[in-house]
């Protein structure tokens, strides 16, 4: 008798297919040993939504019975291997208001696998990782994260991928052999893929993790209402009106502190709040309210509500005054304009990092302009997830500010304008 | 010089006034005298008698309260939920398949604990399209959390019309109620009816307030968000322990009533006619207590001990009060004017509802369902005749040949 539960942790839309590919690779390949399965998404997520992080379950056993004394949960309250999608879901999972922020490796059992797609190292996947009280291994399989969502399905080889490494973490339910067999079948004989998927097989290793490692920080948690306690009518109390930040100066909003929704996000803005004009319109077109008026009069993005979107640096008229920056490049959710007052110079050079260094500003998700997927398939770096890190900015001043940021596509960025490429955030 | 006439007469002595008016002019009188804020209406056989009548108050200047004609049912319902949940005091209607076509926040409005009150006159669900009564279209909502109670007179559609606002209200209940008023025998029949004088009405029926649920700058809330599994059986529990407390609101309320107006039944749920020795109980909701009745009259000439109970309130169901009413009863004729295809012993929904009741009951006495009088055909004494006899046997037997009769169906 022996069962093996597995998560795929992705992001809401934009990997919604790759994980119900991953999931059903699982069955598929332990069905080739005899055994059942089922795969599954959890239901009370929300998919459908840009970005928000949801799950899928694969769940594999030596008989029907043991199946389903295992099926019989809802979603399994805890399993042997959790796969994130998305190296920045390591920060915490919240999908719904009063969820609270569920670390990534909340539910592997002791010496349970830990797997990440991601270009960053162990100890930088720690930092963001929060700790647990049993060990586990860690296993990075290198590539950023790969988009396959609602409309398009990046052929990166991500899936196949992961069910490489998946046959050198649970070797007596996935035999490599088993994994070959059934990619064979599902890609119609793709011997390519199926040379990803050893390929991955023979580089992956494990990383054991201590108990003593991790991101030290204990994750907000809440405790559900009775239904006596809850008001009537299916009726919430609005947020109170916020207050001034400093005296009678600034203005900051009250906001939900059940849902605080920043685990949606894959990139941040940051502002350059030496060039900032002071037009309100990020204040105003955000569609979180999370921009703070500070006593000065700038506008400081707080990090706690941000979920990311990009529309604040699709509104901003100045160049380079907010960049949306890829969330793996940061540790906390601490003031960007507190970090500027005390040390203005420490600022600069900060910001400079942030927004220079190629592989903050890569965007994790979507095709920024018409040809980039068959450009980056012709290149083949499937060890990368088949993507360079690519630049470009969604919007309407994109044309104006791929031009510097994105040399390599400053000609590209021009279809942008015109209207070729896709909307934001696809 | 009527005011130094008045002045002359003394001060003014409070007392009602007799009127010939339908059961939907009673209902208007209600609503006058309860003084509604907001109405909705859509026209449909029979409930537009009801919207006529308050059009008539209003025009004539005896009620102010904004009179929105919806584009149809949906709208209509709609309009007074929104007003409702801005504190509001509501009034709306409809029949048959206008009240199905505002199913969806017909579904809503319990939830969020409106407490609109709507007349259902009514009718039969098309198809075929016919105007006459069938119980099925309010039968509808009874699973939903709405209060459902029949009306059989013009009096009584006044009189409950008043009792609805004040147990719908009632900050323990908050939840809409639907009177039923048979299509045709009691919308469209005048019968004399008292009319109490407004200051009486307002010892019984308080103002409107919601309280912390009103929608208002002041108090600002979000109502019916998304919410997904972690919240429905909490809201759907709430709601259950108002359905609940409304029991004890109704029975306040009706005391209320009598103490007030000085008339109104001991017990609401339902009405008891020569019950006391009855061996057998015939029972039905609405009109159809008229022809029962003189049919007992008839029968208990000729020394056949029945009675009749007319249910009032369907929801929530009296099911104890039933339980001690039949407890020394030797068999019960349940006449629905509804139908429920497929349900068990293809009775109707009042049948099958009594006999879910007596379940658990020390006593329970052979029960018959009978189907009569759908579409608006007359519920004839020899159909009462009948089920009594039918009745007898069963009481005789001890226990039922058939579970289930349709009377007044050509064979």
């Amino acid at each position: 008798m022996a069962h093996l539960v597995c998560e795929v942790v992705y992001r809401g839309i934009f990997q919604k297919n790759l994980a119900s590919r991953i999931t059903r690779g699982i069955v598929l390949s332990a069905r080739k040993a005899g055994r059942w399965g089922i795969a599954f998404g959890r239901y009370g997520d929300s998919p459908q939504r840009n970005g928000v992080p949801a799950k899928d379950f694969a769940i594999v056993a030596d008989t029907k019975e043991e199946l389903e004394q295992h099926m019989a949960r809802y979603e399994p309250k805890e399993l042997h291997v959790t796969i994130c999608v998305d190296d920045t879901l390591c920060k915490g999972v919240e999908s719904w208001a009063w969820y609270g922020l569920q670390p990534i490796n909340r539910l592997i059992l002791p010496n349970g696998h830990l797997l990440v797609t991601s270009t960053q190292s162990a100890a930088e996947l720690l930092r963001d990782t929060h700790k647990k009280d049993t060990p586990y291994h860690l296993w990075i399989l290198p590539g950023k994260a790969s988009l396959a969502g609602l409309w398009v399905y990046r052929e990166d080889h991500t899936e196949v991928r992961v069910l490489g490494a998946l046959a050198k973490i649970a070797p007596q339910f996935l035999s490599l052999e088993a994994v070959s067999e059934a990619i064979r079948e599902a890609e119609w004989g793709s011997d390519l893929k199926v040379g990803s998927a050893r390929k991955a097989y023979e580089r992956i290793e494990a990383r054991p993790v201590k108990i003593t490692e991790g991101n030290p920080e204990t994750p907000y948690s809440f405790e559900l209402p009775r239904w006596w306690e809850m008001r009537e009518g299916v009726s919430i109390p609005a947020l109170p009106i916020g207050k001034p930040i400093e005296g009678t100066k600034g203005y900051r909003p009250e906001r939900s502190q059940v849902f605080k929704k920043f685990s949606s996000r894959t990139m941040r803005p940051v502002v350059d709040f030496d060039t900032c004009v002071k037009c309100t319109l990020c204040w105003l077109q955000c569609p979180d309210s999370c921009f703070d008026v500070m006593p000065d009069g700038l506008y400081d993005a707080n990090m706690e509500s941000c979920c990311g979107c990009g529309i604040c640096e699709a509104v901003c008229p100045v160049h380079d005054c907010i960049t949306m920056v890829n969330e793996a490049a940061f540790e906390d959710n601490a003031s960007q304009w507190e970090m500027w007052r005390r040390d203005k110079d420490a600022y600069r050079v900060w910001l400079g990092t942030k927004i220079k260094e190629k592989v903050h500003v890569a965007r994790s998700h979507g095709f920024r302009y018409r040809g980039q997927y068959e450009e980056e398939m012709a290149r083949g770096e499937f060890e990368l997830g088949g993507a360079p890190l690519s630049d470009g900015i969604p919007g309407e001043n994109a044309g104006q500010k791929g031009a510097k940021v994105g040399e390599a596509h400053s000609t590209l960025s021009v279809s942008i304008v015109t209207g070729v490429a896709e909307a934001p955030g696809a | 010089m009527a005011v130094a006439t008045k002045a002359a007469s003394g001060p003014t002595v409070l007392e009602e006034k007799e009127m010939l008016i339908s059961g939907s002019e009673a209902v208007a009188e209600a609503l006058t005298l309860a003084d509604i804020d907001v109405v909705t209406a859509y026209p449909i056989r029979p409930y537009d008698t009801v919207m006529q009548a308050i059009a008539k108050k209003i025009a004539n200047g005896k009620l102010i309260a904004e009179y929105i004609v919806a584009e149809g049912e949906h709208s209509q319902f709609e309009i007074v939920k929104h007003a409702s949940a801005v504190g509001a005091r509501v009034f709306c209607g409809s029949s048959g398949v206008g009240w199905a076509y505002a199913m969806e926040c017909l579904v809503v409005t319990p939830a969020l604990r409106i407490p609109m009150i709507a007349l259902v006159g009514n009718r039969a669900l098309d198809d075929p399209g016919a105007f006459g009564v069938e119980h099925n279209d309010a039968l509808f909502v009874r699973d939903l959390g709405w209060l459902l109670v029949w009306i059989d007179t013009s009096q009584e559609a006044l009189d409950t019309t008043l009792i609805a606002y004040r147990v719908a209200e009632d900050r323990r209940v908050f939840l809409p109620i639907a009177i039923s008023a048979d299509g045709a025998f009691l919308t469209h029949s005048q019968a004399l009816t008292r009319v109490p004088p407004r200051e009486w009405v307002d010892k019984f029926l308080p103002p409107y307030s919601r309280g912390d649920l009103q929608l208002h700058p002041d108090n600002p809330i979000t109502v019916a968000p998304q919410v997904n599994e972690d919240w429905v059986i909490e809201i759907r529990r709430q709601n259950n322990a108002a359905t609940e407390r409304a029991y004890t609101v109704i029975e306040e309320a009706y005391a209320d009533f009598r103490r007030v107006f000085g008339r109104g039944p001991e017990n609401p749920w339902f009405e008891e006619y020569m019950t006391e020795d009855a061996e057998v109980i015939l029972m039905g909701m609405g009109t159809l207590s008229l022809p029962v009745k003189v049919a007992i009259r008839k029968m208990r000439g000729e020394g056949k001990k029945v009675g009749l109970i007319r249910l009032r309130w369907f929801r929530p169901f009296p099911y104890q009060q039933l339980a001690r009413a039949f407890r020394k009863v030797k068999a019960i004729g349940v006449i629905d004017r509804d139908y429920s295809f497929g349900s068990p012993f293809g009775s109707g929904v009042v049948a099958t509802e009594v006999r879910a009741a007596l379940y658990n009951a020390e006593h329970r006495p052979p029960l018959i369902g009978f189907i009569c009088g759908l579409g608006g055909r007359e519920v004839t004494l020899e159909d009462v005749y009948k089920a009594t006899d039918i009745c007898f046997a069963a009481a005789k037997a001890g226990r039922a040949e058939q579970a289930t009769c349709w009377l007044g169906v050509r064979e």
